[in-house]
């Protein structure tokens, strides 16, 4: 395994295992020690790796997503057996639905004991199996540089995703012979995966198709999807569509994967998207998704989605091809590169000259962007703050390079539409499986990541309280994020549903404006706190907000809880029945 | 995942002559995939659990060690009109452990299932069922006065039907293991000559 020039080095597999995340680049670790873990724990004091001291579990599992979201590099997490295991599946799923690349170390009953019941033992590998990339039950010392090694190469290539690697006690701790091992850098070579051959490169003839039918084309539409971040592909996007001068709608996962303040740029499509991207992408005659999964928030219902349109589907993923929607042309490949190959076809084929004149679809498309902007009405004085003033304020007080990191609900609708998002990796947010409580510990993650880049969480008051244990961490670790809560005394997506679907039979959403007492609880956790109330109030406690880089922040803003978010597209529904604002003639009826 | 229910123990113990059947052959929703997989613990589970969780149907499942002990080889059966062929396949592929997929056209293959079944004897039936056996070369595994145990190996549509050839004397037992297939040897360099016929019959002994 290891080559003779390698330096042979006895020590514990626990050492071993610190020794392998420093090799593997990470330079910091978020995590929560226990029982099975504790011999992992002990050469971290010696490690330069950044130990970053979770107050649950989950915190760390969204540290790490953060992380990678903002960085492009895996967070790593660690945590002991059975309860802190479980406590990070929902981080798992999570980053499993969002392709976000990490490793789990996971501590795990000494070998013999699996199986025994013992305590705080679970089935790590097999409660993980669905919701991760892959896992590894790792059972021999000599193990853990190969393993760690493949579990990064794993989550870092092909289509990203989490792995976890679930370490025995009895291989790590120094006190059992069988902990034993002699160190070695784990290569490439050493590799032990025949079933794991990632794909990169498009098909050159597909390519070639694919060109032919958007030289063909006189309505077509760019549909970013995440994968556009994950491949480092937003400056290959922006070349191709200004080339071809395609317009580009970018999903919750692609924000900021081409600049909102571009002219060819429409925004987010789906349940809550523009009107002009959601219609663009209906009336279009060509899809051309990249990296894009024809998610069921972006589609509406599936058999009415762009029904006139030829789909062009990029994919490092083979099986998301024509998983929802058939593809005329489909390519296997990495965005970056498949983009690449596409612009290149299409300057073969003559460039941007030789594309049909689409005047007449940018101009109807602009019509749409005139007609249906997004639109809400101010508060009357004494009113509570509408949100979406808000964040335009804060979109507007902050630099142009912030990081959001954002929970999930309306606030994280309103974040999407009302942000303006001009750079990647300026958006955190969970969004294949909408885990409430996502933002704050996501956040922190971020900032680890970027600590020069300045990073707001988008909070609900529903989420807030799922996750804001980790402003503890925060404060403890001088991890100076903001944090903008959206107080509406409500589960506000939820209320909007029972408002417009169940005859306004609230049932279970309504939570309190004054318990908890937001405030006290943030200063109780070490942060400063301020409640904004009143409009004239919101832009003073920003800029206070901004100007504190020693400790975490929080504004509560009061919020009106009436608000809803529009448009929108109800389930089951197709894209063509979008509901708009109330102010807003309804396009419907003229269909 | 379903194995061949036992039919009910038939009243007529006197061995009627059952009623001529057309040749069973494969329903065509079926689809035959054979996957080459890493051999460590819980890679059935995470190829069982992939099914599981996207609802795919197996309608019969094989596994069993290679030529090579760092492989196995699991073999399943589909049903290709309650889910898409090509997604159980792409899914499949995305699974680390699994090193290779092929889907076997049951016309360029050979397919293989064991029966074991314990079926009633009375001193009238014993002949018919013997020619029975004898007719479809199965082997008579074990025999006291009321019952006998038959095994054949044989295409699991040959199976079927001998199955239901015996359900008149009264099954009393009956286990299948699920069909396991290799391609042709002329099939397996495209484009392949018209295969042979394939040959029918045990090809072991018990």
């Amino acid at each position: 395994m290891s080559s003779p020039e390698k330096k042979l080095m006895q020590m514990t597999g626990g050492q071993a295992l610190v020794k392998a995340l420093e090799h593997e680049g990470a330079e910091v670790v978020f995590g929560l020690p226990g029982g099975a873990i504790l011999p992992v724990y002990d050469p971290i004091i010696e490690s330069p790796i950044r130990h970053i001291l979770v107050r649950h579990e989950q915190g760390a599992g969204h540290m790490a997503e953060g992380y990678a979201h903002a960085t492009g590099r895996p967070g790593v997490a660690m945590v002991t057996s059975g309860p802190g295991v479980t406590n990070i599946v929902t981080a798992l799923c999570d980053a499993n639905m969002d392709s976000v690349p990490m490793v789990c170390v996971s501590g795990q009953v000494p070998y013999p004991a699996i199986g025994t019941d013992a305590f705080q033992e679970c089935d790590t590998t097999g409660i993980t199996m669905a919701v991760t990339k892959h896992n590894f039950l790792v059972t021999e010392a000599q193990d853990i540089p190969r393993v760690i090694h493949e579990a990064f190469h794993i989550a870092t290539t092909g289509r990203p995703g989490p792995v976890l690697v679930d370490i025995p006690k009895d291989i790590v701790d120094p006190n059992n012979p069988r902990s034993a091992m002699t160190w070695y850098e784990p290569s490439d070579d050493d590799m032990e995966l025949p079933g794991y051959r990632p794909v990169t490169a498009g098909d050159p003839g597909a390519i070639r198709a694919a060109a032919g039918l958007i030289a063909e084309s006189e309505r077509p539409v760019l549909y970013a999807g995440g994968g556009i971040l994950k491949a480092r592909a937003a400056d290959a996007l922006k070349e191709l569509a200004e080339l071809a001068d395609i317009p580009v709608v970018t999903t919750l996962m692609a924000r900021g994967a081409f600049p909102d303040s571009h002219p060819l740029c429409l925004g987010m499509p789906g349940m809550h998207g523009n009107y002009a991207a959601v219609t663009a992408m209906q009336e279009s005659d060509l899809l051309i998704a990249l990296g894009a999964r024809f998610d069921d928030r972006v589609t509406g219902r599936v058999d009415g989605f762009a029904p006139g349109a030829k789909v062009i589907h990029v994919d490092i993923d083979a099986a998301e091809l024509g998983k929802v929607r058939a593809a005329d042309v489909a390519i296997r490949g990495d965005c970056r590169l498949v983009i690449a190959e596409l612009t290149a076809a299409l300057r073969a084929l003559g460039g941007g000259g030789a594309q049909p004149d689409r005047r007449a679809w940018r101009s109807v498309i602009s019509g749409w962007q005139e007609k249906y902007p997004l639109v809400y009405e101010q508060s009357e004085p004494g009113e509570l703050l509408k949100p979406q003033f808000v964040m335009e304020q804060l979109r507007d007080l902050t630099p142009d390079d912030t990081i959001v990191a954002s929970g999930v609900g309306q606030h994280q609708m309103w974040a999407s539409q009302y942000w303006t998002f001009d750079h990647p990796y300026t958006w955190v947010n969970s969004g294949g499986l909408g885990t409430m409580g996502f933002s704050i510990p996501a956040a922190i993650g971020a900032k680890v990541g970027m600590p020069d880049r300045m990073v707001w969480a988008v909070d609900g008051d529903g989420c807030f309280q799922m996750t804001a244990q980790e402003l503890v961490t925060a404060t403890v670790e001088r991890i100076p994020v903001k944090v903008a809560l959206f107080n509406n005394a409500y589960l506000g997506m939820v209320r909007q549903w029972q408002e417009m679907f169940y005859e306004e039979r609230y049932s279970e959403v309504y939570l309190s404006y004054e318990v908890p007492d937001y405030v006290r609880w943030a200063e109780a956790m070490g942060c400063v706190a301020l409640r904004v109330e009143a409009p004239e109030e919101v832009a003073p406690a920003i800029s206070k907000a901004n100007e504190i880089d020693d400790r975490p922040v929080v504004l509560e803003f009061r919020s009106e809880a009436s608000e809803n978010v529009y448009p929108m597209v109800p389930a089951g529904k197709t894209n063509s029945e979008i509901v708009v604002d109330p102010s807003q003639p309804d396009p419907r009826r003229g269909r | 995942m379903s194995v061949a229910a036992a039919p009910e123990a038939s009243e007529a113990l006197d061995a009627p002559k059952a009623p001529p059947a057309p040749a069973a052959v494969p329903p065509a929703r079926f689809s035959t995939i054979v996957t080459t997989v890493e051999n460590k613990p819980g890679v059935l589970a995470r190829v069982a659990g992939l099914f599981a969780r996207r609802g795919y149907n197996i309608e019969s499942l094989a596994v069993a060690a290679t030529e090579d002990h760092r492989f196995s080889r699991i073999t399943f059966t589909v049903d290709v009109e309650s889910s898409s062929l090509e997604q159980v396949v792409k899914q499949l592929d995305k699974l680390v452990n699994v090193v290779d997929i092929q889907e076997l056209d049951p016309a360029e293959s050979i397919e293989r299932e064991l029966i074991l079944v314990t079926v009633a004897v009375s001193p009238s039936g014993l002949g018919g069922l013997l020619g029975l056996a004898d007719e479809f070369r199965a082997y008579v595994l074990d025999a006291d006065a009321d019952a006998m145990m038959l095994s054949l190996s044989a295409r699991p549509a040959r199976l079927d039907e001998f199955a239901r050839r015996l359900q008149p004397y009264g099954i009393i037992e009956l286990q299948r293991t699920g069909r396991v297939a290799l391609r042709m040897l002329g099939a397996r360099s495209a484009p392949a000559p018209a295969p042979a016929p394939e040959p029918e019959g045990p090809e072991a002994s018990p």
